[in-house]
C-alpha cells in the first residue's frame, strides 16, 4: 500500500489520475470503514493520497458573495469562523458530528464526500445551495443538488478532487435539529435543516428546507417550500403537512422504522421551523 | 512501507521508523511503548484513545502517523499544559472518578482540552468536551465532579485511614494511581520482546460445516506465519465451558460452526505477516447450514440440535414451587398477566480480551484480563492436556468485566499457540471481534402474572420463562436457576411457580452479565405490580412497601430473613421524594401537551455468592522480618474497587492501616483462590476471608506478645509495637524465624457462604445473604417523537455496611448507567450492531442526576456488615424507567430497549385505542 503526501493541488490531481487511490482528509470516515473490514478478514486497503499538505485547500473564507469552505476545513473550523446566521444551522450540524475529537478531524468535505445518507452537513449543504468546486481532467462547479446522486454516490469522479464548497450568502437564518437515540456521538435517525428568509412584518420571504437520513440520500422538499412564501413565520409550523414529505423514501434499519422516520421528520421539520420563528432560539 | 519520521511528544521530539497509514495510536502504543494511550475501538467511537494534536484533543485511532509529523502531542503521560493534567489526576484519584481505569486516560485527555480553553468551564461544557469519550463503569457522575472540581479551583485530597478506621471511610483506591498516570498495564500493554502475534480467522456464518484444504501451500505463500493452528493442533481437549459437565465450546472449531464468529483457525506470526493476511487466503469450503435465530425457532418441532446431547435445544430447565398458584390468584382481588421480551446486551466493557502467553519450560503463563484467574487456570490445563500446577495465570488489569471476562475468551489459544511455538505469543481482540465472539446478556421471553388481595397484599406470581443462551452453555444454567429465585422481586408472595428454560441456539452465546438473568425478570414482575396499583388503585409506592420483604420473611424459596433484610428503610428513604417527583409530574401534565413527565419507581433483590453451591474465598496475610505487611489477594479488581474494599476489611481485622500493607492481587501463583469476581460475593465472600485472614494473623501476633485483644498494633520497620497500657512490648521482626514462604508471622482466612441445595420444588437456603434496593426515576418524554429522557434517579441500596461510600455509589452510578442503557438503547444484533457505533451506551449526556442513599442494615453473617453491591447496583434501574415512562404517558412497554421508534408506536397504538 502506497501512501501518497503532496503538497499541492496540481501533484495530487497528477496522483490521482495516474493511480486507484483513495482520498484522506480528516480520515473519519476512512478509519472505521478499514477497522470493519478487517475485522472480517479483509486487511486489504486502497493506495492513500493524503489531502492534508495541501495549504490551497485549507480554510473557510468570506469571499463577497460566497463563503468558501475548502477541503481541508474542519467542524470546529467551521464553528469557530465567523459567519452570519445564514450559517447557524450548519455550526449546530458541526456541533452534533460525533463527539469534539470527531469535529476537530472531520471535515465538511470528506462528509459529502462520503455521502451517507445520514451525513449531518449534508441537508445543510443542500438548503444552503452550496455548490462543490471540483478539480480534476473537467473543472466544474456542480450544485450540491447533483452532486449527491444517490446511496453513498456523488458527482465526484475517480479522477476528481473536491476543492472547496461555495454557499452563496444571502439574507436570512439557517437552522438545524437532529434525532439520535442518546445524546452525543449518534448517527442520525433523522435530521432537518432549514435557511429561512423574512421580510421585516415576519413574513416568509424565502423557504429552503432539506431532509436526512430519510432516503438513500438527503433532500429537499420544494412542496413546502413553494407553501411557504408570503405565510407568516409563527404560522409555518402549522402549515407543514405529510404530503410535503411523500417522495421521501425512509428504510427499516437497526435505528428506527421507516414509518417512524416518516413521522419523526414530518415532526422535525415543524420544530425546525417553530424554533426558527422564536427570536430567542438559541443560535449555534 | 515504512519511513522516518518525527513526532514532538509530550515535548520532546521522537524519530521513528514507521507506517505513515499505521494510526497515531497504533504508533505511540507499539512503536514508542507508550501505552498509556489506550485502544478500545480502533474507530473513532470510544474515545479511550484521546490524546491532544497541537493542544485540541483527538482520537489518536483515526489519526495517520503521517499526519501527526512534526506535531506536538500530548498523550497522559505528558505532564499538560499548566499543571492540568496533574490536578486532574489527583482530582480523579480523590473523587473515585477511575473504576477500572481503561477510560481515564482519554477522559483525562478530553478534560484538558475542555479546562485549557475554557479554566472555568461549567457542567454543561464538560459534559460537551466529554461527550466523545465513553466509560461503561462509572456513570460519569464522578467524572464530571472530579472535573467540575478542577474548573473550581478546588484541589482535591484522597482520604487516608489510620489503623482500625479503614471500613467506612472514603480511600482513593489503593490501585488508582497507576489509572491516572496511565502506567496500569491492561491485557493489550504488555508487550513482551520478540512475541508473536495470534488472530483468529472466524466464521461469517451462524451455522455451517466446513472443511480446510491443505495449508502448507498457504503457510509458503505467507512466509511470516510460523504456524497455522486448527482443531487438530490442540494438545488436550478441544473444549471449554463453565460447568465441568457441559464443556461445549470448541477452542476451534472442528468442522462445524455453530455462531457467526466461531473461530474455524488461528494464525500465529509476525505481527504484519497475520494482520495482513486476507481470510480469503485460507483454503476452506463452506456448507451453509440453516441457522436458529432467537429461542422460539429452537423449541420449534422438528428444529435440529445444536449439540448432540441436547436433542430438544432446552440446556437447563429451572423451577421453583411454593404454595399452590391457582389458589393464591383465586384469592386475589386484582390479577395481572404480561408477556416481556428483552434483547441481547453487550457488556461493552471498554477494554477488549487481550494478553500474551509464554512456555516456561514444561509451564505455560498467560497474562491476561480476566475476572476468573483459578477458573481460567482450570481451562487451560485441559486444553493443553497439562497438570493445574503447569498453569500459570496472572491477570492484567481489567478494563471492565461486568461478568464478560468471566468466560476464557483468548486464554486457551494463546497458551496452546505459545506452547506449540515455544515462543511469547500475544492476541488483541478488534472491537468488532470482541462483540462478535464473546458473551452478551440473555434475550428473555417472559410470560408472567401476578394478583394482589383488596388491599394489595400480593397473593400469587408466576412466571415462565425462556432465556436465549446462544450457541454454548457459558453460564445459562446459571441464569435458569438465579431467576426462579428471584422472579417475584423482594416481595411476600405465598404462592409462587416459576419456570425457566435456557435454550441453545445459533446466536451469540449468552452468559454472565450484572445480575444473571434477574434485571430481566424484575422488568416483567415490576409491570405486574404496576398493573395491580393501577387496577386496585393503590399508589405505586404503598403497594409496594406493603408487601416488602423485612426481617423475620420468608422468602419464595422458604428461606427465612434473619437479619439484613433493608427494603423497607430503602423505601422509607425515597418515599418523600418519589410522591413529590409523581405530584410534580402531575401537574405539569396537566398544561403541557406534547411534553410529558412522569415518576417511577421499581425494587430489586440479589443473592450475594454463588446460587447453593459452594463458591470459597481464601485470603491470606504475611509479615517478613524486614517488616514488610503483604495482602495475598487472589480476587482480580475489574474496577469494582475489591483490590481496595478487601484491604480495608483485612486492615482493621488486623489493626493497622491500610497504608501499612503491600498488595499481591490474583496471581495462581502466588495467591490462593478467591474465586471468580461474579454474583457480588468478593465484598461478602472474599471479604470474610480477608477479615479471618487479619484476625488470624492478630490473634498470633497477641498470643506471642501475651497481650490482651485491646492491644494495638503499630508496625515501624521491623518492629512490631504491641501497645496494651503497662503489658506494651514490641516484637523485633527479624529475632523470629520464616517459615518456608519467608513469613515470620502470617494469617489465613477461608470462607464458604452457608448455603443449602435446593429441592425440587426451588426450595432450600440458596444465598446466605441478599442485596436490596428501590430507585425511583423521573423522566421526560417527547410524546411526539417518543423521545425519552432520564432526569432524575434515586437510588437507596442496603448495603449491609458500605466498606468504602466512594466506591459503593461508583457501583450505583454505574449500575444506573447500564440500567439506563438495557431500558433505552441497547440491543445487540449479531452482525448488525458489532461495534461502538451502531450498539449505543450511555454516555455523559445520557445521565440523569442521581442521589444515592447508603442503607445500612448490617449482615451479621458479612464482614463488619457489609454484603455486595455490583450487581444490585444496575436491577431496579430499567423497571424504574419504564415504570415512569408509563406514568407519563400511559404506555405500559412489554419491550426493551425503548427506542423512540418502539415508544412511537406504543403511543400511537394507544391513540389509535382510545
Ligand atoms: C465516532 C464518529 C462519530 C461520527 N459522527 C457523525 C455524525 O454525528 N454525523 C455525521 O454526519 N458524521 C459523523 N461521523 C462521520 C465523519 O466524521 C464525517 O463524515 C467527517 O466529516 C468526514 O470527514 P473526514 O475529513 O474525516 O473524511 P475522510 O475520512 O478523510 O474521507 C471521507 C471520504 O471522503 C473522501 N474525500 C475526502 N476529502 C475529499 C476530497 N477533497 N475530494 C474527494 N474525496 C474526498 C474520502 O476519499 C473518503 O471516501 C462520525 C465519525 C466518527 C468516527
Ligand atoms: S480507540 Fe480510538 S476512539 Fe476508540
Ligand atoms: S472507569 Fe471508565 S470504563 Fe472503566
Amino acid at each position: 500500500m502506497r501512501y501518497f503526501q503532496p503538497a499541492t493541488l496540481d501533484e495530487a490531481l497528477a496522483i490521482r489520475r495516474g493511480n486507484d487511490v483513495v482520498p484522506l482528509a480528516g480520515a473519519t470516515d476512512v478509519y472505521p470503514a478499514r477497522a470493519g473490514r478487517r475485522a472480517w478478514g479483509d486487511p486489504t486497503h486502497k493506495d492513500v493520497l493524503d489531502l492534508s499538505r495541501i495549504e490551497a485547500l485549507r480554510g473557510i473564507e468570506d469571499r463577497g458573495d460566497h463563503v468558501r469552505i475548502g477541503a481541508l476545513a474542519t467542524w470546529t473550523d467551521l464553528i469557530r469562523a465567523d459567519l452570519p446566521p445564514l450559517f447557524d444551522g450548519m455550526k449546530r450540524a458541526a456541533r452534533e458530528v460525533g463527539g469534539v475529537q470527531v469535529q476537530n478531524r472531520g471535515t465538511v468535505v470528506g462528509n459529502a464526500c462520503t455521502a451517507s445518507p445520514a451525513g449531518d452537513g449534508i441537508p445543510n449543504l443542500l438548503a444552503l445551495d452550496a455548490a462543490f468546486e471540483i478539480e480534476g481532467p473537467s473543472p466544474r462547479l456542480v450544485p450540491a443538488e447533483a452532486f449527491f446522486t444517490g446511496y453513498r454516490a456523488t458527482a465526484c469522479g475517480p479522477h476528481d478532487i473536491v476543492a472547496a464548497i461555495r454557499i452563496p450568502k444571502r439574507e436570512g437564518r439557517g437552522h438545524f435539529v437532529k434525532l439520535g437515540a442518546r445524546r452525543y456521538l449518534v448517527i442520525s435517525i433523522a435530521m432537518v435543516a432549514a435557511a429561512l428568509e423574512t421580510d421585516a412584518a415576519g413574513r416568509i420571504v424565502s423557504a429552503r428546507i432539506a431532509v436526512g437520513a430519510c432516503s438513500a440520500a438527503a433532500g429537499r422538499l420544494p412542496l413546502l417550500e413553494a407553501a411557504l412564501p408570503g405565510a407568516p413565520l409563527t404560522d409555518a409550523p402549522a402549515l407543514v403537512e405529510p404530503r410535503h414529505l411523500a417522495h421521501l423514501t425512509p428504510i427499516d434499519d437497526i435505528r428506527a422504522s421507516a414509518g417512524y422516520r416518516m413521522a419523526a421528520a414530518l415532526a422535525l421539520v415543524g420544530d425546525a421551523l417553530a424554533d426558527l420563528s422564536r427570536p430567542a432560539a438559541r443560535v449555534a | 512501507m515504512t519511513r522516518t519520521l518525527t513526532l514532538i511528544v509530550n515535548g520532546e521530539p521522537r524519530t521513528l521508523q514507521a507506517a505513515p497509514f499505521a494510526s497515531l495510536a497504533d504508533t505511540l502504543r507499539e512503536g514508542l511503548h507508550l501505552t498509556g494511550t489506550k485502544v478500545g475501538c480502533d474507530a473513532g467511537d470510544c474515545g479511550a484513545c484521546t490524546v491532544l494534536l497541537d493542544g485540541e484533543q483527538v482520537c489518536a485511532c483515526l489519526v495517520p502517523t503521517a499526519q501527526a509529523e512534526g506535531r506536538a502531542i500530548t498523550t497522559i503521560e505528558g505532564a499538560g499544559p499548566a499543571g492540568l493534567v496533574d490536578r486532574l489526576r489527583e482530582s480523579f484519584l480523590a473523587h473515585g472518578a477511575a473504576q477500572c481505569g481503561i477510560c481515564t486516560p482519554g477522559m483525562i485527555m478530553a478534560a484538558a482540552d475542555v479546562l485549557a480553553r475554557d479554566p472555568r468551564a461549567g457542567r454543561a461544557e464538560i459534559e460537551d468536551g466529554l461527550g466523545g469519550v465513553l466509560c461503561r463503569c462509572t456513570g460519569y457522575v464522578k467524572i464530571v465532579e472530579a472535573v467540575l472540581d478542577v474548573a473550581r479551583g478546588a484541589n482535591a485530597f484522597a482520604a487516608k485511614a489510620d489503623a482500625g478506621a479503614a471500613v467506612g471511610a472514603r480511600l482513593a483506591r489503593v490501585d488508582g494511581r497507576p489509572k491516572v498516570e496511565g502506567t496500569d498495564h491492561f491485557g493489550a500493554d504488555h508487550q513482551p520482546e520478540g512475541a508473536l502475534w495470534l488472530r483468529l480467522i472466524r466464521s461469517p456464518h451462524a451455522s455451517a460445516r466446513f472443511a480446510l484444504g491443505d495449508l502448507a501451500p498457504v503457510l509458503a505463500r505467507h512466509p511470516g506465519l510460523a504456524r497455522i493452528l486448527t482443531a487438530r493442533d490442540i494438545p488436550g481437549e478441544n473444549a471449554f465451558g463453565i460447568f465441568p459437565t457441559i464443556k461445549d465450546q470448541p477452542v476451534l472449531a472442528d468442522g462445524l460452526v455453530r455462531m457467526r464468529g466461531d473461530p474455524v483457525a488461528a494464525l500465529v506470526g509476525t505481527r504484519a505477516a497475520v494482520e495482513g493476511f486476507p481470510d480469503a487466503d485460507l483454503p476452506i469450503t463452506w456448507e451453509v447450514l440453516p441457522a436458529l435465530h432467537g429461542a422460539a425457532a429452537a423449541l420449534a418441532e422438528g428444529a435440529p440440535a445444536l449439540h448432540r446431547a441436547v436433542p430438544d435445544n432446552v440446556l437447563t430447565r429451572g423451577r421453583l414451587e411454593r404454595g399452590d398458584v391457582a389458589e393464591g390468584h383465586a384469592a386475589g382481588a386484582a390479577t395481572a398477566s404480561v408477556a416481556f421480551e428483552t434483547a441481547f446486551v453487550e457488556h461493552a466493557y471498554i477494554e477488549p480480551e487481550a494478553g500474551y502467553a509464554r512456555r516456561v519450560g514444561d509451564r505455560i503463563e498467560v497474562t491476561a484480563c480476566t475476572q476468573a484467574p483459578v477458573m481460567d487456570q482450570e481451562e487451560v490445563a485441559r486444553v493443553l492436556g497439562v497438570p493445574m500446577h503447569a498453569v500459570r495465570i496472572v491477570p492484567t488489569a481489567c478494563g471492565g468485566g461486568f461478568g464478560g471476562k468471566l468466560d476464557v475468551s483468548i486464554q486457551p489459544i494463546l497458551a496452546v499457540a505459545a506452547w506449540v511455538t515455544g515462543q511469547p505469543v500475544r492476541i488483541v481482540y478488534s472491537r468488532i471481534e470482541s462483540m462478535a465472539s464473546t458473551t452478551k446478556r440473555h434475550p428473555a421471553s417472559i410470560r408472567a402474572r401476578m394478583s394482589a388481595d383488596g388491599d394489595g397484599r400480593f397473593t400469587a406470581f408466576e412466571m415462565e420463562g425462556d432465556f436465549n443462551t446462544g450457541a454454548y452453555a457459558s453460564w445459562g444454567p446459571t441464569v435458569a436457576n438465579r431467576v426462579p429465585v428471584h422472579a417475584p422481586g423482594p416481595y411476600r408472595v405465598p404462592h409462587v411457580r416459576n419456570r425457566t428454560r435456557a435454550v441453545y441456539t445459533n446466536d451469540t452465546p449468552a452468559g454472565a452479565f450484572r445480575g444473571f438473568g434477574v434485571p430481566q425478570a424484575t422488568l416483567a414482575a415490576e409491570t405486574l405490580i404496576d398493573d395491580l396499583a393501577e387496577g386496585l388503585g393503590l399508589d405505586r409506592w404503598t403497594i409496594r412497601r406493603r408487601n416488602a420483604l423485612d426481617h423475620g420473611d420468608t422468602t419464595a424459596s422458604g428461606q427465612v430473613l434473619h437479619a439484613s433484610a433493608g427494603l423497607p428503610q430503602c423505601l422509607d428513604a425515597l418515599r418523600d421524594d418519589f410522591l413529590r417527583a409523581q405530584a410534580d409530574a402531575e401537574a405539569f401534565n396537566r398544561t403541557s401537551g406534547r411534553v410529558k413527565r412522569g415518576a417511577g419507581i421499581a425494587c430489586m433483590w440479589y443473592g450475594c455468592g454463588n446460587t447453593s453451591m459452594s463458591n470459597p474465598s481464601t485470603m491470606r496475610i504475611a509479615l517478613r522480618p524486614d517488616g514488610t505487611l503483604t495482602f495475598f489477594n487472589g480476587a482480580v479488581d475489574i474496577g469494582q474497587g475489591s483490590t481496595t474494599v478487601l484491604l480495608q476489611i483485612a486492615a482493621d481485622a488486623l489493626g493497622l492501616a491500610p497504608d501499612a500493607f503491600e498488595s499481591v492481587v490474583g496471581d495462581t501463583d502466588l495467591t490462593p483462590d478467591a474465586g471468580k469476581t461474579s454474583a457480588s460475593r468478593q465484598t461478602f465472600v472474599s471479604g470474610n476471608a480477608a477479615r479471618l485472614a487479619g484476625e488470624d494473623l492478630r490473634r498470633a501476633i497477641l498470643s506471642l506478645a501475651n497481650a490482651g485483644p485491646d492491644a494495638r498494633l503499630r508496625l515501624e520497620g521491623a518492629c512490631l509495637h504491641v501497645e496494651n497500657g503497662p503489658a506494651s512490648r514490641v516484637i523485633d521482626l527479624t529475632t523470629l524465624s520464616p517459615d518456608e514462604t519467608g513469613a515470620v508471622l502470617s494469617g489465613e482466612g477461608r470462607y464458604d457462604p452457608p448455603t443449602t441445595a435446593l429441592d425440587a420444588n426451588g426450595q432450600g437456603v440458596p444465598y446466605a445473604t441478599y442485596g436490596f434496593a428501590a430507585q425511583a426515576a423521573e423522566v421526560e418524554v417527547d410524546t411526539v417523537l417518543g423521545t425519552v429522557r432520564v432526569t432524575r434517579i434515586v437510588a437507596a441500596h442496603d448495603v449491609g455496611r458500605a466498606v468504602n461510600p466512594t466506591l459503593v455509589e461508583g457501583q450505583i452510578h454505574g449500575g444506573i448507567a447500564q440500567g439506563l442503557g438495557l431500558a433505552l438503547m441497547e440491543e445487540f444484533i449479531p452482525g448488525r450492531t458489532e461495534n461502538l457505533h451502531d450498539y449505543l451506551i450511555p454516555t455523559v449526556g445520557d445521565m440523569p442526576e442521581i442521589v444515592v442513599h447508603l442503607i445500612e442494615d448490617p449482615e451479621p453473617e458479612g464482614p463488619f456488615g457489609a454484603k455486595g453491591v455490583g450487581e444490585p447496583a444496575l436491577v431496579a434501574t430499567a423497571p424504574a424507567i419504564l415504570s415512569a415512562i408509563r406514568h407519563a404517558t400511559g404506555a405500559r412497554l412489554t419491550r426493551v430497549p425503548v427506542l423512540p421508534h418502539r415508544l412511537h408506536a406504543a403511543l400511537h397504538a394507544r391513540e389509535a385505542a382510545e
